[in-house]
């Protein structure tokens, strides 16, 4: 079975193709069915793949798989490659085995749309190059990937086009998007000619080797990482993310939450022997993860929109994940993104039953007291927020504390203070929006006869799946003060990524642990005291800062400043330079020339005379005088 | 090679068939447009289908021409030789594929004098096929100037309001160009003379002249003109916008997807092989003229109201990507150009199609007009979607494959254009995919009820286009392999004759001692770069 792990992208692949084809002619349960089994059987294979692994004794590679020559000319040569490590094996585990309960989610969530057909085959097609992307060999084919989740992404945050902002949204993605692409090709070119290849065993080899220029691998390290600032959504290039909430919540659930905005890290990571090897390049992504990880958990402060405030999160945690690989925590950095996307995936989810429930509403301050009536959906939900709190004993809590152990013990403590101060907004924000939905008055506006309803059981049931490894996928990484061999994750990965910092003394850690768990619950607190004991808090807090407050709630106005800096001088400059310079300048110059070209007068309009039969003749004469002077 | 093959003038065959199906035309009576188009498109496909046996039967080990037919002419070296080679067998391929498809686009859109429309579209073939064919310089230069006849008439009968003044300056541009290099023409032959004491104007023999630097840079510049004009290179642009917005869509097809090559292809064939040092002394101002045309082209197509002068300045940009790559001098960057001439012809040829469907439905083509149509057109709306998707280069499609290799090679030569350059890759998002989500998304707006989804005809006229996007997008080798030896005599050609440096910046790359490649290709890059 293992060795047929290059199948694991393409079965989804094929279901795609087969949905983009036939989907319109086929049932609604076929189509869902397929759909989910794709998925499920790459799951299968993965896991294969994946028992494989861990029997391999410590040291022997991986799997590999060249299929065919994809692209070669002279040096240039990149071939369609898989491979299958211990990295690339969390990646796929989670790829589809989240995949796969939010296409089971979605089978209930999309039931009644019209295009149900092409909601699947977009959603296997993601899944394809979710895979393609985390088994490729080398970044050519990595990049093939990138973009085709990017694809993905503008195709189903696009999903309801007819909605001009949802149109917006998606194109917003895709162009954002390929500003990082453009430099992530840079970075790309600069490997191929001086390493001579793209593959990541080369490149981590060379770096390792101290074979490149330290500031060669720091402006590719840079490079790359400004392609991962775009598809994992951090400062500056962060903008599409808000933005992309107008896709399905299933979507927002598996790309832009659990999966593709991930890819970012699991670049870092799968590159970690450069990033190792360059520490200005290191210094600048775990300062930008910590600054994005605080920038956007801001933002999440003061969001209604219950999808709002879940993607902001999403972009501060993925802060986190980069904070924890800038300080040399791959490991720490990788086990974060793997219990993010159980509890992130599962806030979503929840969200779109609570959205589902509500008839479509996702403005918070028309929610409350749902607990009552949502009985499954509000106990899983208060996991996931208790996990991504970072409450003790939950996944959340140990991923959280790996990476701050990781700033403290790399001596980065300005960063853990970062992380620390982080981690008190997050408790803060999630728990404002558990009490603004789940607690307190009704505030529903729903039509008579429309009753609040729990959703079905192929909703739910994902929902609990996700909830019990929201709980318990923490347990594979301990602490240290559990023992040497307690960190199960960190040990499994430390043949594919570099291993992070000096582990710290027991009775430091056990500090960290502490303080990590007072800022969680200190974070809860003001958020009960503020949205649960005295509701008028936070409008009082509101009008003494009315600056700050309107920064938050306008999101620093990045929008307005992109628009304003880049988007309208480009666009408005453009038009200018086309109908000044284009057609008057040039095409003017051109026509003039023309004109005094020997063309001018009469001759001119002899030409213009529009008569085919004038040229005719001009070009039998010049063609007579050019034979009879060659002929001569 | 199968001997059945050789015995037949394969290429001539290629090249004059659409010619005598035009002569056909004129026998066939005009009011039967059924007959007139099927004859056309019969011959047409019969063309394409011969043009697979070049495909096939080429074997592209030696790098030099095959199928090659030799016979005097009207004596004095003004000879009949024609024969493919890695870098125009694809071109003709390209000619040959798109004609059928744009005679079949316009079965509705031309229905006014089907007969000449019919004729004029085989005669172009002809002359298309011919440039790319001809080893000979004056049989270049007939073609070469034949083509303009059919292209005038074209434009000129089935344009839209202001064809005459498109045409006309069309007309005038090429026209400007091309009188310059006949002038060259005059030059080279009589340098040959003077040196041999014969007569030439085989391509081949006139490389080997050695002509004096003052010399070269002159010719280079009268050839290059009517090269850069047909690319069309910044800022020799303008005739373009002009030209597509007015022609009927199965002329912008073939306008955009083939005689624009012709310009990048003179480079390749003449312009740089006949004068290499003035080619080499002049790549750095053509480079940056070609990265303004890329950024410039990409700006300009952003701020279009026009679908069609969209696609018509996606095009500047595009073929300044090639260009650049072209006088990157270099093995990878000139299959990259090459490869990137092949799919900017499908994806670009596809747009205007498109273009053309949704323009047949409501008689408009400014952007403004449209809006939701995916709604009405879901068929439609997907391989739009993935013309636009091969032209933005996504990975996977066509697109991608010249992009990169272009990208790559020129980066050897030089990072920084390189650097400008790969803007390509925001631009072309930007304004292509604004373009879809005006079109395409948002509220429907079909007042009238105008759009309906593409039918039978007009899925034939696509369908064979996306299928060639997939799989050059993934199967590039097909094309590349059958290149490769043609590219690196070229490249060799330059060489020999041109010993000093033929890149312009050649401290640009140290040598860095961290190849650990060790592949057998790793010192090839080196060889192809010319740069020692």
């Amino acid at each position: 079975m293992a060795e047929l792990f290059w199948l694991i992208p393409l079965i989804p692949g094929a279901s795609a193709l087969l949905l983009v084809l036939f989907g319109a002619k086929l049932s609604r349960r076929w189509v869902a069915w397929q759909a989910c089994s794709a998925v499920f059987l790459s799951f299968l294979l993965s896991s294969a793949a994946f028992a494989h692994l861990v029997r391999l004794p410590p040291g022997a590679p991986g799997l590999t798989k060249t299929l065919f020559a994809w692209i070669s000319s002279g040096p240039f040569t990149s071939p369609i490659a898989f491979a299958f490590d211990h990295l690339t094996a969390v990646m796929t585990l989670v790829v589809t085995g989240v995949g796969l309960l939010i296409h089971v989610y979605s089978t209930a969530y999309m039931a009644e749309d019209r295009s149900h057909a092409r909601y699947f085959a977009h959603l296997n097609l993601f899944t394809f190059f979710m895979l393609v992307l985390v088994m490729a060999s080398d970044l050519v084919l990595m990049f093939v990937g990138w973009e085709g989740v990017g694809l993905c992404s503008y195709l189903l945050i696009g999903f309801w086009f007819e909605r001009p902002a949802a149109a917006k949204a998606g194109m917003k993605a895709f162009v954002v998007n390929r500003v990082g692409d453009a430099a992530f090709i840079l970075g790309i070119l600069f490997l191929l000619a001086n390493v001579g290849g793209s593959s990541f065993s080369l490149i981590n080899k060379a770096a390792g080797g101290g074979l490149l220029p330290s500031g060669l691998m720091t402006l590719v390290a840079i490079l790359l990482f400004i392609g991962a600032t775009g598809k994992s959504a951090q400062i500056p290039l962060y903008v599409w993310l808000p933005d992309a909430m107008e896709g399905p919540t299933p979507v927002s659930a598996l790309i832009h939450a659990a999966t593709m905005v991930t890819a970012g890290v699991y670049m870092v990571c799968r590159l970690s022997g450069l990033y190792a090897a360059s520490g200005p390049a290191s210094t600048v992504v775990a300062w930008i993860g910590a600054a994005t990880a605080l920038f956007a958990a801001a933002m999440a402060l003061v969001q209604n929109d219950i999808k709002k405030v879940l993607a902001y999160s999403t972009i501060s945690q993925i802060g986190y994940m980069f904070l924890g690989c800038g300080v040399g925590a791959y490991a720490a950095g990788m086990f974060h993104l793997v219990t993010h996307a159980f509890f992130k995936s599962l806030l979503f989810l929840a969200a779109g039953s609570v959205i589902h429930a509500l008839a479509g509403e996702q403005d918070m301050r028309r929610m409350g007291g749902l607990r009552k009536h949502l009985p499954v959906t509000f106990p899983v939900f208060l996991v996931g927020a208790l996990a991504i709190s970072g409450v003790p004993f939950l996944s959340g809590f140990f991923s959280k504390d790996a990476i701050l152990t990781g700033a403290f013990a790399g001596g980065q403590y300005a960063l853990w203070g970062a992380g620390l101060l982080g981690a008190v907004l997050t408790a803060f924000y999630m728990f404002r929006l558990v009490y603004m939905t789940f607690y307190g008055k009704e505030r529903t506006a729903m039509e008579p006869g429309h009753s609040i309803h729990e959703s079905p059981r192929a909703m739910t049931i994902p929902l609990v799946i996700l909830a019990a490894f929201s709980a318990l996928a923490g347990y594979v990484g301990l602490p240290v003060f559990f023992g040497e061999k307690a960190d199960l994750f960190g040990r499994y990965l430390a043949s594919s990524v570099k291993s992070g910092s000096p582990h710290l003394a027991v009775p430091t850690e056990g500090l960290l642990v502490l303080l990590a768990t007072a800022s969680a619950l200190l974070g809860i607190a003001l958020a009960f005291v503020f949205y649960r004991r005295t509701p008028a808090l936070p409008s009082r807090l509101a009008s003494r800062f009315p600056g700050v407050y309107r920064l938050l709630v306008g999101k620093y106005y990045i929008d307005e400043v992109y628009d304003a800096v880049v988007v309208r001088p480009l666009v408005r400059g453009a038009e200018k330079v086309y109908e000044r310079f284009d057609l008057k300048v040039i095409d003017g110059a051109l026509n003039g020339s023309a004109a005094a070209a020997g063309l001018a007068g009469k001759g001119l309009n002899f030409l213009q005379s529009g008569l085919v039969r004038d040229y005719a003749l001009a070009f039998l004469i010049g063609a007579i005088t050019f034979l009879g002077f060659l002929l001569l | 090679m199968n001997a059945m093959i050789t015995n037949v003038p394969l290429t001539s065959i290629v090249t004059f068939l659409p010619l005598a199906g035009a002569l056909l035309l004129i026998f066939v009576r005009g009011e039967s447009v059924r007959a007139v188009r099927a004859v056309a498109l019969a011959v047409s496909l019969l063309t394409f289908a011969l043009s697979l046996l070049l495909f096939f039967g080429f074997d592209g080990k030696s790098g030099l021409p095959e199928f090659v037919e030799h016979a005097p002419w009207l004596g004095r070296g003004l000879d009949y030789h024609v024969g493919v080679d890695g870098i125009s067998l694809f071109l003709v391929l390209l000619a040959a594929f798109l004609t059928p498809l744009a005679l079949l686009s316009s079965w509705r859109a031309v229905d006014d004098r089907v007969k000449e429309f019919s004729f004029f579209m085989l005669v172009l073939e002809t002359g298309m096929i011919g440039v790319f064919v001809s080893l000979n310089l004056f049989l270049f230069y007939v073609l070469w100037e034949a083509m303009l006849i059919p292209m005038y008439f074209l434009i000129g009968i089935w344009g839209g309001r202001r064809r005459i003044y498109a045409t006309m300056k069309f007309v005038l541009f090429t026209m400007f160009g091309s009188l310059l290099m006949l002038v060259g023409i005059f030059v080279l032959y009589s340098a040959y003379h003077r040196a041999t004491g014969g007569f030439s104007l085989a391509i081949s023999d006139l490389a080997g002249l050695g002509l004096s630097p003052a010399l070269q840079t002159w010719l280079f510049l009268a050839f290059g003109l009517a090269f850069a004009v047909k690319v069309p290179l910044f800022p020799l642009h303008t005739w373009l916008p002009d030209a597509h917005v007015e022609a009927p869509a199965a002329g912008s097809v073939l306008l955009a997807a083939v005689l624009l090559k012709m310009g990048a292809y003179g480079f390749l064939r003449l312009g740089i092989p006949l004068f290499p040092q003035a080619a080499a002394s002049f790549a750095p101002a053509l480079s940056i003229l070609a990265v303004i045309g890329i950024v410039y082209g990409g700006l300009m197509a952003l701020v279009q109201k026009d679908m069609k002068s969209l696609v018509a300045y996606s095009s500047v940009s595009h073929m300044g990507l090639i260009m650049l790559a072209v006088f990157s001098l270099n093995f990878v960057a000139t299959e990259g150009a090459l490869d990137q001439m092949l799919s900017h012809g499908l994806s670009t040829g596809a747009l205007f199609l498109c273009v053309g469907i949704l323009y047949e439905r409501t008689h408009t083509r400014l952007i403004k007009d449209y809006g939701g149509a995916a709604a009405r057109m879901p068929v439609f709306a997907a391989i739009f979607l993935v013309v636009l998707l091969s032209s933005a280069g996504l990975p996977g499609l066509n697109g991608f494959v010249g992009e990169i290799l272009c990208f790559f090679g020129i980066f050897t030569s030089n990072k920084v254009l390189a650097a400008f350059g790969v803007s390509t890759v925001i631009l072309s998002a930007a304004y292509l995919l604004w373009l879809y989500r005006r079109v395409m998304h948002g509220p429907l707006r079909d007042p009238d009820g105008l759009l309906r989804d593409v039918d039978r005809r007009e899925l034939a006229c696509l369908v064979p286009i996306v299928v060639l996007i997939f799989l050059m997008g993934l199967f590039p080798g097909a094309i590349l392999r059958k290149m490769d030896a043609s590219v690196s005599r070229y490249l060799d050609s330059l060489r020999t004759k041109a010993p000093v440096s033929l890149t312009w910046k050649p401290a640009a790359r140290k040598a860095i001692p961290a190849r650990i490649s060790g592949d057998a290709a790793g010192p090839a890059q080196l060889d192809g770069r010319l740069e020692r």
